[in-house]
């Protein structure tokens, strides 16, 4: 029973870290129907600032606070030089450009910061361990990855539901061309949406960092499980990145959890430790495929 | 496709004869990781064979050498054009390095076979090449992959303890590894995982599972930048103090500054220890620490073996490399001072050698350091040899 519920929370924490950063791809996918490919790179970008910053400011806390508007920042930027140009081209161009933009950040990673990892450690007051039950003891450091992914996760849903911004970022995503015939400032809210995606991926990338390592190409494998997370969810829908993430976070824990055991059941146990993970890996593309079979546009996505 | 053979090069070495040959440089390719996460590594290897120049005043047999390093960028279809380039494009005599297991694997019969060139390995000790694929052209300066955990192993069962859960990466050397300690550990086995590699470095759900499974000791192996992972993962979840770490390959001179006091008290096995009471070991470490200013790792240790192993045969063949046979038999004897102290090739031409217990501790100036605390075994065979055909 502990036991069940340390891995159900392990799966709701790298839930909660992936639909960071799904969210900001279902909405620039969903709204400004822009596939970039970049996004793991904003991931990663965000874990170097983070870097950067708590080593000038000595505190993780303040480091990881500052890193948000600079990745916004970038994030402006990236969609002013670059990804402006490439609305009105089809999707093809648009895996070119931003596959490019992959290989430019992490040959500018190499340079700035070196080709050798960095790493963050767990800040101080988070290094110790919560009892969820008595005698169950969970890291706080995890804790706080799902605290703050559930405060995101409410803030975006405010904002999406409850604002002026909100709305017109779901009128954007139901139909694109209307809304820029009704007279909004269609580029200035494009810029918006795509800042916000960076700052949500950086954060991913920041609250991450002390668990994995700040690397090149950090970003590059996490980006497949986020598409496939939004292609799950449905493009375009916040709340189906929300539900997919969790979906995907909790296969990945069953995945590396139990079917090993399960496995074993049957299987030699040479066979089943080298099948687990072998199958595990492809689980999520199994459970994706028959989501789309079931419902083609994804589990919350608009109906064409 | 023979008459190639004859091409210009050929002609052109006919035509200047034996001359041109005594003035033209050894040549030895270093393939090791030099960007990525683990590029440390490949670093302290190439410091290490830098200072292993140095230390033979730039000269094998009289004549001067030069090595020619190539990243393999820690994957194992880039290792092989890497060997490949080494050995058609730079012509060298020997290719050496490799840390990673399926990176040897990749390139090995593009050296030994293809090209016909003695490779040594500085790191990777595949099961494969020690057994069926043994090769008069391989040698190895480190071990086979199951020698170090079988070691642990065996220190483990001495010691008493009754049960344990291995983690590995999932891929050849991890599986090599945990057959290893199988292999000498003969108490409990509570679980056995093996997590993706390299992308795997969240441990969380592999964690919960130890609690759950109440093993007397975790046995792992998370070479690099894993290890550092693992251990902060295992610091955080609470396991430390409740279930013992054991491991190999997973706390280094290059892990630690990383790793730090979470590394304290955490045993391990090792063939070489940077505390080792030999001449060429404090030769070693003493000129690696005031020029680098910190302790060389394991891996660095090999490289310099490696080096070292090589120029013992150029200088019982004066220099002249041209008789593979001849070369072959001189490295077979492994006759110069190993840092390790001295040893004997087997029948595979894996170095049968002893096998220390290090713990990480606090040197004079503060500095986290391996001690030696115990020998493991000593003169050791792998457990491979056997199925060798060579004699």
């Amino acid at each position: 029973m502990d036991y069940l519920l340390l891995q159900v929370l392990n799966g709701v924490q790298l839930g909660l870290l992936m639909f960071l950063l799904a969210a900001g791809l279902t909405l620039t996918f969903g709204i400004m129907d822009l596939v970039n490919l970049a996004h793991g790179s904003l991931y990663m970008m965000g874990a170097y600032i983070a870097w950067t910053l708590i080593g000038w400011t000595d505190s993780f806390v303040l480091g990881a606070i500052l890193t948000l508007p600079a990745t916004f920042l970038l994030g402006i930027v990236v969609e002013a030089v670059v990804m402006r140009r490439l609305y009105a081209r089809d999707h093809l161009d648009q895996v070119l450009a931003t596959f490019g933009l992959i290989l430019f950040f992490n040959e500018l990673v190499r340079v700035i910061w070196g080709p050798a990892g960095k790493s963050i450690s767990v800040p101080q007051f988070l290094s110790h361990t919560v009892d969820i039950l008595p005698g169950v003891p969970y890291p706080a450091y995890r804790f706080a990855i799902i605290a703050v992914g559930a405060v995101v996760a409410v803030l975006l849903a405010w904002l999406v539901a409850r604002t002026r911004v909100g709305m017109l970022i779901r009128a954007g995503a139901s139909n694109r061309r209307m809304i820029a015939a009704l007279g909004v400032n269609i580029e200035l809210l494009f810029s918006l949406v795509f800042g916000l995606g960076a700052v949500f991926a950086a954060l991913a990338g920041l609250m991450a960092a002390p668990l994995t390592s700040v690397k090149i190409g950090m970003g590059d494998d996490i980006l497949i499980l986020a598409f496939v997370i939004i292609v799950i969810g449905g493009i375009g829908s916040i709340k189906g990145a929300f539900v997919a993430a969790m979906v995907v976070g909790q296969i990945d824990i069953v995945g590396r959890a139990f079917l090993p055991d399960f496995l074993k059941t049957f299987m030699s146990n040479a066979a089943a430790s080298s099948a687990a993970p072998a199958i595990s890996q492809v689980l999520v593309y199994v459970v994706m495929a028959g989501v789309l079979i079931w419902r083609p546009t994804g589990l919350f996505g608009q109906r064409t | 496709m023979k008459i190639r053979l004859f091409g210009p090069t050929t002609i052109m070495a006919l035509a200047l004869g034996l001359p041109a040959m005594a003035q033209s440089p050894i040549k030895i390719g270093f393939v090791s990781t030099f960007s990525g996460p683990q590029a440390a590594i490949g670093e302290d290897m190439r410091r290490s064979a830098e200072l292993a120049k140095e230390h033979l005043g730039g000269k094998m047999g009289g004549k001067p050498f030069e090595i020619v390093y190539e990243d393999d960028t820690f994957k194992p279809d880039v290792g092989k054009q890497k060997s490949e380039k080494l050995v058609q494009q730079d012509k060298v005599n020997f290719v050496t390095g490799y840390i990673w297991s399926n990176v040897l694997l990749a390139s090995l019969k593009t050296v030994t076979d293809e090209g016909d060139t003695i490779l040594v390995s500085a790191n990777a000790g595949p099961s494969q090449i020690a057994g069926e694929l043994c090769n008069k052209n391989f040698f190895s300066t480190s071990w086979n992959n199951d020698q170090t955990p079988m070691a642990m192993g065996e220190y483990l069962q001495k010691k008493g303890v009754k049960s344990l859960y291995l983690m590995a990466p999932n891929y050849a050397a991890g599986k090599d590894m945990m057959a290893g300690v199988k292999r000498t550990f003969k108490g409990e086995i509570k679980g056995e995982d093996y997590t993706k590699w390299p992308d795997q470095l969240d441990f969380s759900a592999e964690l919960a599972k130890i609690r759950a499974a109440k093993p007397e000791g975790i046995f792992i192996f998370y070479p690099g930048a894993h290890g550092v992972q693992f251990l902060t993962q295992y610091a955080a979840s609470g396991l430390k103090g409740q279930v013992p770490l054991y491991q190999v390959f997973s706390i280094d001179a290059i892990t630690l500054p990383q790793q730090k006091d979470l590394a304290l008290g955490i045993l391990g096995a090792q063939e070489w220890v940077n505390d080792l009471p030999n001449d060429a070991n404090k030769k070693y470490v003493a000129d690696f620490k005031k020029k680098h200013g910190t302790y060389p790792s394991f891996y660095g240790a090999q490289s310099y073996d490696a080096i070292m192993l090589i120029a013992s045969a150029a200088e019982a063949l004066k220099g002249d490399l041209s008789n593979k046979d001849k070369v072959r038999a001189e490295m077979k004897k492994a006759n110069f001072k190993s840092v390790r102290g001295d040893f004997k090739f087997g029948n595979n031409n894996f170095p049968i050698e002893n096998f220390y217990i290090q713990d990480t501790v606090k040197d004079a100036a503060g500095m986290l350091t391996l001690k030696t605390v115990a020998t493991a075994v000593t003169a050791a065979v792998d457990p491979y040899a056997s199925k060798c055909p060579m004699k």
